[in-house]
């Protein structure tokens, strides 16, 4: 038998062609015939489409035009409720809607052509703002522009006014962020009536572009054909959005008969694809005078553009993390999402979560003050226990230990000494510094009994050599798949970590395993993985071609007898989940995740009075994800994701005017740069999940949830100035901070 | 629309190889090389000379690709991703890069090779501050850069003990 | 890409007195083309208006450092690059070497140059506020000869320069002999490596027993474009330093700067940290 490869460093498997620049990304692939394809906006926020005109010294006869009227299904891009068209028809609601796609074989007269274009538009009244949504100044989207709303409650927060010490307000507010993965967009398509659709391209999903593009194109599932290109990041981004792009580059196929390549500029990527949603969040919160919370209330919105989306899916788990590890008896959060003319905002790492979790955090610091206790034992002796019961009702079962957590992270960062430090020397410094923390957990999958729904399948087959390759259509965009699923296969089977390999993920090969979002792939698809290598296992040994002990010649030459003798061997496992999972979805109430994530992250910032300009010193990120598969692809998910969480908290600001981002480049859409980022030290905790593979649980999403506000509680800490709002950027600091020279 | 520019004829090395390419005089060397020469390992984040996986060597100095008009390629001796292994041997730095974890989703991995490998070409034995500055054209969004950094610096190392 | 890549032209010219040549034929018609890490960014953008070019990175006559015992000239074409790596440079010109290690990334300094920082204009641009400080002067070329002008009233307006369409900027040149005074250089960009300055601020004063003597001040991103403050130097020169002094001169700058509302930074910031970023100066020249 091999040594097992689960919590062992084994090289990336796509290492190789990644250092050397041989990766395929979809823009590297060219075919034969090929045109390019271009999309055309809507000009306004919100109007009537009167007429489209090609203008210009273009021969237009020589370009491939796509207009709503082409498409020869259903005009949407089928996701919850298939309320965004492919391409506006009559209406348009935000500034980036599609309305014209137009190709040809020349990509530079693409886009003078592309501008020779325009669209006519009438234009409506249009709304921007939460508020201006919430007071209905227009209603753009159903009855009144709330595209949905939860109510959870656990006992009774009406109750608990009159018994407080104190009670505790606070508002608070998280801005837009870009996913800025450094791969734009971008699909290929082919198509005829014959062979159907095939699309290659950068995502994360492949079937949920299988789904969309059915109805679309008005074709059976075995007509529509989804591949995976090497995908340059995703974070989210690459989730739902990647389905209008690869509808475009249907709908040109589909009329001109040749393959068609739509690449998303920087440009074009950062104005018209989702972002994370800006949210505004309320919390009242009753407090005895030894700190323990006796009642939360929380309102939690998120502006959620101009459709649907995904949006009561962020909204979903945004409200489910709204009250964080806490054991609070009485607990009423109101969420809703609604509809402003903005380019619809979706899927980002964490989903919601970073949102609430921010605010949470921020409101905790603004509870210990009130009741004078320092923020970390405030949140001690409210800390959620096993046995104990989360907002939504669900008894945690895991053995939660967030005080070792807590303690991990003050003792790595020199919390208490720092703190005690800072406070002294501030006063005459011009740095001022500051060190600040954050509590928070993040569930792992589909959220409530959307696994169940779900139902994903994942596999392994053996191939013709006696390898075992991994089938399924989770995808590899950097964070691991490929090498956490062969270090699970590998073990599971008792063979080297080398003589595994990974299916591309291709629907015509692979089965449903789901979208590669949640924090999922591991702890989900991972455990289909394991389970169908076990079976795969065992059917070698029913049949008597393998016996133990082996090594992993004998295993392969097991599998080519196999195959010789019997034929096809191929085992596949649908997900089931564990016992003991109850979800309701009406109340709203249950096990929302299987598994959590647990973790405290500690962030220490200094702070120039001169410039009010903001620099992370030093963060300590400790977290319990159950085991960990692989140390440094994982220390690498923590990293990235804090790195991110920087990024959210300090300087990535979109610019709006109208719904539209304005400040749609690199140069002016702020991201971490090698020397804006501390040391990032990462430290896990393990507690093997029975239910994960190997006895994982999900890591992606965890980071993006706690930096921000931790950073956020260290910049109060060194300018005592209330920071209530993400981004902090100099100019935000400067026009609330009193300590600012002026 | 009327063509003003006449294609020229460039000619340049590439990897060590003598290469002729007929191209527009103000088209981007990042194209020319991806399109005309097919070296596709050199990637494009946001054509604006902000991101760096454009990232190559003209006569041994780090450019961005994106920023470089055909013209300009003229008589210039340029190193590409394609170019920095030899063979299968990787590089030291492609190799730290695969060993530290320092690529993720691979797509800016490129460039940072390049700007490591022309980093350690200046500073043989740079400190991590260095290594901050000389990669911070380069945008990384997956790592954090914590893993990058391992990685230049266990590179130099490995340089070392193979010099 | 967003622009039409075959409308663009770009022409090489054997020489300098080709390229000069090809400028004056056609006055206006052709505009010079150096490292390119700015018109380049536009051309992506689709926002290149012009549409005819004159390559000038070949022509070695631009490039290169000259000393004399009075004067450092540095070619048009000096990159960033050069600019740090020259000895003199960083002995006696730290300022222009800080403000060209802070602009852009390795990769921008290696192609960017001086001439073609000035000749882009941008109110933004790191290296005007020290060549400002250090009184630089530009050689201007055409066909028809030669001239010497000051930097400073150089930049007329937005964009605008004191220069013909027939020119070229061919040299820039600083004055040695500034040792002992004291300088500071700081620029406020919108992150640490990489960034667009939101605030930029050079300064150079020579103090004598308290007393400033001389000091010049020049600011980048406050004005629409980089600017002397030479009515704030006016107030401080000469004068001893104190309390009311640093506000005297805070609310003479206020007044001299116009910065204005971006997606970058605000007016109200902009403002106050260029005040701030003044009396962080004026401090230092304080403490000894």
């Amino acid at each position: 038998m091999s040594e097992a490869t689960i919590g062992r460093v084994v090289p990336r498997k796509e290492g190789r062609e990644k250092v050397t620049g041989r990766s395929r990304y979809v823009d590297d692939i060219t075919m034969p015939g090929m045109l390019h394809g271009a999309t055309v906006r809507s000009p306004a926020a919100r109007g009537r489409v009167r007429g489209i005109h090609f203008e210009g010294n273009i021969s237009w006869e020589e370009f491939t035009v796509v207009t709503a009227k082409d498409i020869p299904g259903k005009n949407f891009i089928r996701l919850l409720i298939n309320d965004q068209p492919c391409l506006a028809d009559g209406l348009v609601n935000h500034p980036e809607e599609p309305v014209v796609l137009l190709a040809h074989a020349d990509k530079h007269l693409l886009e003078e052509a592309r501008r020779a274009v325009r669209i006519e538009i009438e234009p409506l009244p249009a709304i921007f703002t939460i508020d201006d949504s919430l007071a209905k100044k227009e209603i753009i989207w159903g009855e009144d522009n709330i595209f949905k709303s939860f109510l959870v409650e656990k006992g009774n927060v009406d109750e608990v006014w009159s018994r407080a010490d104190f009670i505790v307000e606070g508002e608070y507010s998280t801005g837009a962020q870009e996913q800025l993965y450094i791969e734009p967009q971008g699909m290929i398509a082919t198509a005829n009536a014959e062979d159907g659709v095939t699309i290659r391209g950068s995502m994360q999903c492949p079937y949920y572009i299988h789904k969309a593009l059915m109805p679309l194109m008005g074709l059976p599932k075995d007509k529509i054909r989804v591949i995976q290109t090497e995908t340059g990041g995703g974070f989210g981004g690459k989730e739902e959005y990647p389905s209008m792009i690869a509808a475009h580059a249907a709908l040109l196929a589909w009329k001109s008969g040749k393959p068609v390549k739509i690449i998303y500029d920087r440009a074009e990527d950062m104005a018209a694809t989702t972002k994370r949603h800006p949210s505004r969040t309320r919390h009242r919160t009753a407090v005895r005078r030894d700190g323990k919370l006796l009642g939360m209330e929380i309102e939690f919105t998120l502006d959620g553009g101009a459709y649907e989306t995904l949006s009561p899916v962020v909204l979903s788990r945004g409200t489910v993390h709204a009250a964080g590890p806490y054991n609070c008896a009485n607990v009423r959060i109101r969420s809703r999402v609604v509809a402003t003319n903005a380019p619809p905002h979706g899927a980002f790492r964490g989903f919601g979560a970073p949102q609430s979790v921010f605010a949470l955090e921020r409101h905790l610091d603004k509870v210990a003050q009130a009741v004078g206790m320092a923020p970390e034992e405030l949140r001690r002796r409210n800390f959620i226990r096993e046995g104990e019961t989360l907002a939504v009702g669900q008894v945690v079962r895991e053995k939660v230990d967030m005080n070792r957590l807590l303690d991990r992270a003050l003792a790595e960062s020199g919390y208490l000494e720092k703190r005690e430090r800072f406070g002294r020397e501030n006063p005459g410094s011009r740095i001022k510094k500051g060190i600040g923390l954050a509590a928070f957990l993040h569930g792992a999958g589909f959220t409530g009994s959307g696994e169940e729904y779900l139902a994903s399948v994942a596999g392994v087959e053996a191939t013709a050599d006696g390898r075992v390759r991994v089938l399924a259509a989770s995808t590899e965009m950097g964070q691991g798949t490929n090498t956490i699923f062969s270090q699970i296969a590998a073990d599971a089977l008792g063979v080297d970590y080398e003589r595994i390999e990974i299916g591309q993920p291709d629907t015509a090969h692979v089965p449903d395993s789901g979208p590669t979002v949640a924090s999922r792939t591991c702890m989900i698809v991972g455990k289909l993985v394991e389970t169908a290598a076990i079976e795969l296992k065992r059917k070698l040994m029913a049949q008597g071609v393998l016996k133990e002990p082996y090594d992993s010649g004998e295993f392969e030459k097991a599998c080519r007898e196999y195959l010789e003798k019997i034929g096809e061997l191929k085992t596949s496992c649908k997900y089931q989940a564990p016992p003991g999972l109850h979800w309701d979805d009406a109340k709203y109430q249950g096990d929302a995740y299987g598994a959590y994530a647990w973790a405290v992250y500690v962030a220490e910032v200094s702070v120039d009075t001169v410039t009010c300009e903001i620099h992370v010193d030093d963060f300590v990120a400790v977290q319990e994800v159950g085991r960990v598969i692989h140390p440094v692809l994982a220390a690498g998910q923590i990293e990235g994701g804090v790195a991110q969480g920087i990024g959210y908290a300090l300087y990535e600001n979109v610019v709006w005017k109208e719904g539209r981002m304005v400040n749609g480049q690199m140069t002016n859409y702020v991201m971490p740069s090698s020397v804006d980022l501390p040391a990032i030290r990462v430290f896990f905790e393990e507690n093997p999940y029975p239910f994960g593979p190997g006895g994982a649980k999900g890591i992606g999403e965890l980071p993006m949830d706690g930096t921000a506000p931790a950073i956020a509680s260290a910049i109060e800490h060194a300018t005592g100035a209330r920071i209530t709002q993400i981004p902090v950027t100099p100019e935000a600091l400067m026009e609330t901070w009193e300590g600012a020279l002026a | 629309m009327p063509d003003a520019a006449q294609k020229i004829v460039v000619r340049c090395t590439v990897n060590g190889a003598a290469e002729s390419v007929s191209a527009y005089p103000m088209a981007r060397l990042l194209d020319v090389l991806r399109e005309e020469l097919k070296l596709t390992g050199t990637k494009e984040g946001c054509g604006e000379g902000e991101c760096g996986a454009c990232s190559v060597l003209i006569d041994g100095e780090l450019v961005n690709s994106c920023l470089v008009p055909a013209m300009q390629a003229e008589g210039a001796d340029i190193r590409t991703i394609e170019g920095i292994a030899s063979g299968e041997q990787l590089h030291a730095v492609q190799e730290a890069f695969l060993e530290c974890g320092g690529a993720q989703c691979g797509i800016c991995t490129p460039g940072m090779v390049m700007a490591a490998v022309n980093l350690l070409a200046r500073v043989p034995e740079p400190a991590e501050e260095e290594v901050r500055a000389g990669l911070s054209g380069n945008l990384c969004r997956c790592t954090g850069y914590m893993k990058i950094f391992e990685t230049v610096l266990h590179a130099c190392q490995q340089v070392k003990v193979g010099a | 890409m967003r622009s039409y890549i075959p409308a663009y032209e770009l022409r090489a010219p054997k020489d300098l007195a080709a390229a000069l040549g090809l400028l004056a034929s056609e006055p206006g018609v052709w505009k010079p083309f150096a490292g390119g890490t700015d018109l380049m960014v536009l051309l992506e953008a689709g926002k290149l208006e012009h549409r005819k070019f004159v390559n000038l990175r070949g022509l070695g006559e631009l490039r290169g450092v000259e000393e004399t015992p009075e004067f450092v000239t540095l070619g048009a074409l000096t990159t960033y690059s050069d600019v740090q790596r020259n000895a003199t440079m960083q002995r006696e010109f730290s300022l222009l070497c800080r403000a060209a290690a802070e602009t852009g990334s390795v990769a921008t300094q290696n192609r960017g140059t001086l001439g073609g920082n000035i000749a882009n204009a941008s109110p933004a641009a790191d290296s005007p506020p020290a060549l400002l400080v250090y009184d630089a002067e530009l050689e201007l070329i055409s066909a028809g000869g030669s001239r010497w002008t000051p930097y400073r009233g150089f930049h007329t307006g937005y964009k605008k320069m004191n220069m013909r369409a027939d020119e070229l900027i061919g040299r820039i040149r600083i004055r040695r002999g500034g040792e002992g005074r004291k300088i500071y250089f700081r620029k406020v960009g919108t992150r640490k490596a990489q960034a667009i300055s939101k605030v930029c601020l050079a300064g150079a004063a020579r103090v004598e027993d308290g007393k400033i003597e001389d000091i010049r001040i020049a600011l980048g991103s406050v004005a629409p474009m980089p600017l002397r403050c030479v009515k704030t130097e006016a107030v401080l020169r000469g004068r001893r330093l104190d309390l009311a002094l640093v506000r005297a001169a805070r609310e003479e700058l206020a007044r001299e700067i116009a910065p204005i509302d971006d997606m970058r930074s605000s007016a109200r910031y902009r403002g106050r940290v260029a005040g701030n970023l003044l009396e962080e100066f004026l401090g230092e020249l304080d403490g000894g």
